[in-house]
């Protein structure tokens, strides 16, 4: 039905967070200050560990030089514990400096303390606008990525918005974006800044024991290697949430869209049980895919705490050995806490950032998609004159030709009327002529140009459309008519209103043209917004009108009104109306006859009914389904008792 | 506050689970914060002392202990995910019976694009949120208690300190949190039009692409866009400036420590390894501060969320089933609208007032009048969609509010004015009345609304498939299948909201004289535009604003009721013009 999705492929999470980083990386200004920052940042934070370090050693150098006999020289004193046997003790002694005799050094402590604290600050406040930044940026990322997904839907081609479920499409266009965008926005700044930190400690760690710091290292390929392993069937079971997340939604959608039919037929229950089925397979699949990644967490933290064990275990011993000092030690271990924090963070948004990179590979399936063919800079000819000519033109969705050889000239100011049973090929005609479509061979002109070889806005600023299903956006009856033509003012309007008989409906409402209208309002009545469309066709001005005129969901007297109106709008314009009203028809200046894609028959009401082909069968069924009800009943095969 | 009240009522099947959660992650806080107790140990006895074989001792506790809080967490992540991935279940599932029990006037009152948001993003927002609390966050408000209390136990002479440090970051971490509120509300509505814009774009591709407005909707877009990414920004800014915040605190502290630990330790009131695990005590309890704090940071989001389910969930349906239904099992036909008027809340004028009509079985009534008139609201009464605010509808002589609703439904069909088909096959939309129908009927009833040709043409027939909507289908096809749906479910009654619009003269004519046929005796209600249909019904109602102004046969109408002759001639005028 639609392309391949990521929840068939293979998760590949490599190239889609690398697409996702790359979106941040486009903010080169604001990325290069946010590097700097966040590196003087992380450098200020991780001195801290080591002005702590010299305080606790500040501190101990004290306790111990206080229980040493005073006076005496460092070395002495050393020495004396060493004939005594408490090498450990001497080693300590000498290591660190400590003053025989001299409680704690309050100057000096005070000094570094006060370092501690001023680099704090220093490094909160490059941290606070390191934050900002990355926040300005991700948004930045975002909407440049929200622009882009909506100018992506501008440029599918009409024949695949066709086929492809819309709810789904919304989905992604709607859920995953805003998914991504978090992700981007909260996610990934926070992974940076613990990146950057974990690589700041490891630096640090090594200027204090490369021995210890080999130690705490040893388990992070360990950890990371779980980690990846974890992740790789966590992401599995992520892309299978969305996918039935996307199911629910198509549910949802469809459920409370069709309401009504639900109630008035009394399926609530089955639809409920349905729903109830998906939904707890979501809960199923959610579960495993959370708890997979929950588990991150908790083996961050076990490595965080080994090592924390090692290091305490191994630093005491080389403080005892002389290796090392106290607060060498104390600072390490405040740096490995340091390094276990991000990476545990990391870990503990790993369930954020596969759901994240999950949504982005939607997202950017849906940006990859084949576009419209790109717009052809050719010409339309200055002098507007209406003359539309299909040349052998077929086309077909790859599934059976929806039209077939078919060749049409209309000349300007020609009223082309198409007939023919449903599925002959008159929607797609006219699609052929908007190119919402592109034919598959054969050509399409207007005023001899190919209407391939022009840009479309060019080719569509000379059409006008008025079709069965009456689009209104959410805004103004004014705005709505204003559609039509870019740039028409008020006055334009009022013009358009007028000549097509809407302005007395519209100035009868009591908001008149400022009444506010949207695709789901229900303060217009379907023949209303029908007569809005026909006006807002009329200020587009076109030289060639299409119209559908299976636009009778209207009521008898606005009825009467549409027809004007339509008239109104087709007075010296060239054009193509699929008809179902048998006065169109047969006033019409050519009558197009279709069936399975194919033109039968060509030519105007008169000659058509000489012609006794499909045309005088069509009409003399309708004018007896029109005079005489009881003849239409003979006329129909007998009719099928369906209950009773 | 709605999104506790919400997590309370939700959670409550599960106490069970939430409190061996509880359990768990105190076993593994109680793992945490006895390391830094044993490192004292280790410290003080084991390095202070130079006794090697203690610091292996020591060690080797440490490492049993850690072990334990492992495995404690791991139980309680699975516990944890079980309980907030059944929780959204449960909201799911109550949000979207909920809205199916609710009658057509709330559901467009809400708004269904604004329903389908709340049945699935909100509650996704608040069941991340309970996730979080679940599997991680529930352990930072323990650290932070139990880091306090460790503390203090090691050297209370300290305590002042973190009595003062504590409050003040929860006070500055509160502040911003509470400014966060109102632009994260604001936040989520911008998303909202965003995505509204997005979805018209969507709907409305061809209007858009013909009338070459995609610069336009483009501008439109990017207002809606740079609206969501300056409130969001906001947003972040705030969120950003958490974490200095902790941090300076925490430093400024670990200084305060130091400074009059150090004074301590030098008056022999404590020992240096008590200061060390002292240290350790004092950035846990801070780090977990910081954990509350992203939680909160999530709050503001979740709680606009839990305000939007919990709007649905509380909405009453205006239309409810009686509590004891008529015994009647089986409807004969027989509609019967007594003085009926509908006025929506708080409207000016009634939708329909004053309105009567008798219908027996075998008879077709036609409703006319001109847009506005209420036509489809009189339609909906029969069904039950909407309930009168005045004046009664009865079916076989019962108003319709005593009906068993599986009792009207199955005697009632509607074919609405919008033709919608759900996705599925065309079998699956068929027998949504009746969903025993055999293939037989299926083609019956195919055949009567003229629609065989269609499927039989269509790749599978039955089993065609139809995407949600029916958009894979023309709207002809869209409404000839309503039709035979109608037709499948043999119901008593027949309301037919302007069936035919979509198809032509022709197709209309045969469709009619066949569902003529097929349904002689029942009773139909014809919402009716073509003069064709209305002039042989065997009872006419003229509608014109709401209010009867006409009733009867068609050549009596034609006498007695001037809107109707009005009408009759605009359709004869347009047929004159044919």
């Amino acid at each position: 039905m639609s392309a391949p999705t990521a929840a068939d492929r293979p998760t590949r999470l490599g190239p889609a967070v690398r697409r996702l980083l790359g979106l941040l990386a486009e903010e080169r200004l604001r990325m290069a200050a946010v590097l700097v920052l966040t590196v003087a940042a992380v450098g200020l934070t991780v001195a801290g560990p080591v002005l702590v370090g010299r305080a606790v050693d500040t501190i101990f150098a004290g306790v111990v030089g206080s229980g040493l006999p005073a006076g005496a020289p460092p070395e002495a004193v050393a020495e004396q514990l060493r004939t005594r046997g408490q090498d450990e003790l001497a080693t300590m002694l000498e290591r660190m400096g400590v003053v025989p005799g001299a409680g704690i050094d309050f100057h000096a402590l005070g000094g570094l303390l006060l370092l501690v604290v001023g680099v704090s600050a220093a490094s909160a406040l490059a941290e606070l606008l390191q934050g900002w930044l990355l926040t300005d940026a991700a948004n930045a990322a975002a909407r440049r990525l929200r622009t882009r997904v909506e100018e992506k839907v501008h440029r599918l081609p009409v024949a695949y918005l066709d086929r492809v479920p819309r709810g789904e499409l919304l989905s992604t266009v709607t859920n995953d974006v805003d998914n991504v965008a978090r992700t981007l926005s909260q996610t990934m700044s926070q992974l940076l800044v613990s990146l950057l930190t974990a690589v700041g400690v490891v630096v640090m760690m090594l200027t204090i024991s490369p021995l210890l710091t080999l130690v705490a290292l040893v388990v992070v390929p360990v950890a990371t290697l779980l980690g990846r392993v974890l992740m790789r069937r966590s992401q599995r079971l992520f892309v299978q949430q969305w996918a039935h997340t996307g199911e629910l939604n198509a549910q949802v959608e469809e459920a409370f869209t069709g309401h009504e039919l639900v109630a008035a037929y009394g399926r609530r229950e089955e639809v409920a049980a349905r729903f109830a089925a998906t939904n707890d397979r979501l809960k199923e699949v959610g579960h495993r895919a959370q708890f997979l990644s929950g588990l991150m967490n908790p083996i961050m933290v076990l490595v965080g705490n080994v090592s924390y064990v090692v290091i305490c275990v191994v630093g005491a011993l080389r403080v005892l050995s002389g290796g090392m000092t106290l607060g060498g030690v104390v600072a390490f271990v405040q740096y490995s806490q340091q390094l276990t924090a991000p990476l545990s963070q990391v870990a503990s948004m790993a369930n954020l950032v596969q759901s994240g990179v999950a949504s982005a590979e939607r997202v950017f399936d849906l940006l990859d998609l084949p576009e419209e063919e790109p717009d052809r800079d050719g010409a339309l000819p200055a002098r507007r004159q209406g003359r539309v000519a299909f040349e052998s033109v077929s086309f077909d969705y790859g599934a059976g030709p929806l039209l077939e050889e078919v060749d049409l000239v209309a000349e300007p100011g020609q009223t082309v009327a198409v007939v023919g049973p449903t599925g002959a090929g008159k929607t797609t005609l006219v699609n052929l002529l908007t190119r919402f479509y592109d034919p598959r061979t054969g050509r399409v002109t207007l005023d001899g140009v190919d209407v391939a070889s022009v840009p479309r806005a060019a080719l569509r600023s000379r059409l006008g459309l008025v079709l069965q299903d009456t689009w209104l956006f959410h805004g103004t009856i004014r705005d709505n008519i204003a559609f039509g033509r870019p740039g028409a003012t008020d006055a334009d309007v009022r013009r358009a209103a007028e000549a097509t008989f809407v302005d007395h409906v519209v100035r009868a409402l009591p908001d008149g043209y400022d009444t506010v209208v949207d695709e789901e309002a229900d303060n217009l009545s379907a023949g209303e917004r029908q007569l809005v469309t026909i006006a807002r066709a009329f200020v587009a001005d076109p030289d060639v009108l299409v119209l559908d005129e299976a636009t009778s969901a209207v009521d008898t007297r606005t009825e009467l009104l549409v027809q004007r109106a339509m008239r109104a709008l087709r007075a010296g314009r060239t054009s193509f109306v699929i008809a179902h009203r048998l006065s169109t028809i047969r006033h019409a200046d050519l009558i197009v006859v279709m069936e399975a894609g194919r033109i039968v028959e060509q030519g105007s009401h008169a000659e058509l009914l000489a012609a006794g082909g499909a045309y005088h069968r069509l009409h003399q069924a309708q004018l007896r389904a029109r005079a005489d009800e009881p003849a239409a009943q003979e006329a129909a095969p007998e009719p099928a008792r369906v209950g009773v | 506050m709605l999104l506790v009240g919400l997590v309370r009522r939700y959670l409550a099947p599960y106490r069970g689970r939430v409190a061996l959660l509880l359990l768990l992650e105190l076993l593994s806080v109680v793992a945490i914060l006895t390391l830094p107790v044993v490192n004292a140990d280790l410290v003080d006895r084991g390095l202070a002392r130079a006794d090697l074989d203690h610091v292996w001792r020591a060690g080797g506790l440490m490492l049993l202990v850690s072990l334990g809080q492992a495995v404690a967490a791991a139980v309680s992540s699975y516990t944890g995910a079980w309980v907030a991935m059944s929780f959204g279940r449960d909201v799911r599932r109550d949000v979207f019976e909920h809205v199916g029990r609710l009658s057509s006037l709330e559901v467009h009152g809400l708004g269904v694009p604004s329903l389908i948001t709340r049945c699935t993003n909100d509650v996704q927002q608040v069941q991340m949120l309970v996730l979080m609390t679940c599997t991680m966050i529930l352990t930072a408000p323990l650290m932070m208690v139990g880091g306090v209390v460790m503390a203090l136990r090691v050297d209370p002479g300290l305590s002042w300190l973190l009595l003062a440090a504590v409050p003040l970051l929860a006070l500055v971490v509160g502040v911003v949190v509470v400014r966060m509120v109102p632009s994260s509300r604001q936040a989520q509505e911008r998303l909202d039009q965003v995505n509204r814009v997005l979805r018209e774009q969507l709907m409305g591709v061809r209007v858009v692409r013909a009338f070459g407005r995609e610069p336009t909707e483009r501008e439109r877009f990017g207002r809606v866009n740079d609206e969501l990414t300056r409130v969001s920004r906001r947003v972040g800014r705030m969120m950003a400036a958490l974490t200095p915040i902790v941090l300076v605190t925490m430093n400024l502290t670990v200084a305060g420590v130091l400074w009059y630990g150090g004074h301590r330790v030098e008056a022999g009131e404590m020992q240096v390894g008590a200061l060390a695990a002292y240290l350790t005590y004092v950035v846990q309890i801070l780090a977990a501060t910081m954990m509350v704090s992203v939680m909160l940071v999530m709050l503001p989001r979740a709680a606009v969320s839990a305000e939007r389910v919990a709007e649905v969930l509380r909405t009453e349906p205006g239309v409810r089933p009686p509590r004891r239904p008529a015994p009647l099992t089986r409807l004969h036909g027989v509609v019967d609208l007594v003085d009926v008027e509908v006025r929506h809340p708080g409207a000016d004028a009634p939708v329909l007032s004053g309105v009567s009509l008798h219908a027996e079985p075998g008879q077709t009534v036609a409703v006319v009048g001109s847009t506005g008139a209420g036509k489809t609201t009189l339609v909906s009464l029969v069904a039950r969609l909407l309930d009168v605010t005045a004046g009664q509808v009865r079916l076989d002589g019962t108003d319709v509010r005593d009906l068993d609703p599986a009792v009207l439904a199955a005697g009632v069909g509607l074919v609405p004015q919008r033709a919608y088909l759900f996705s599925g096959t065309v079998a699956t939309n068929l027998r949504l009345g009746r969903p025993d129908a055999s293939e037989a009927e299926l083609w019956q009833a195919l055949e009567v609304a003229q629609a065989r040709d269609v499927v039989e043409a269509m790749d599978g027939g039955l089993e065609a498939a139809v995407l949600p909507g029916g958009t894979n289908l023309s709207g002809g096809q869209r409404q000839r299948l309503c039709l035979a749906r109608a037709l499948v479910a043999r119901p008593r009654v027949y309301l037919l909201d302007d069936a035919f619009s979509a198809l032509d003269a022709s197709t209309e004519a045969r469709a009619r004289a066949a569902l003529r046929a097929a349904t002689r005796d029942a009773t139909v209600l014809v919402v009716a535009q073509r003069a064709a249909t209305v002039e042989d019904a065997d009872d006419i109602v003229v509608l014109d604003q709401g209010r009867p102004v006409g009733r009867g046969r068609h050549d009596e109408l034609l006498l007695t009721c001037a809107t109707y002759r009005e009408i009759v001639a605009s359709q004869q005028l347009a047929e004159a013009s044919r």
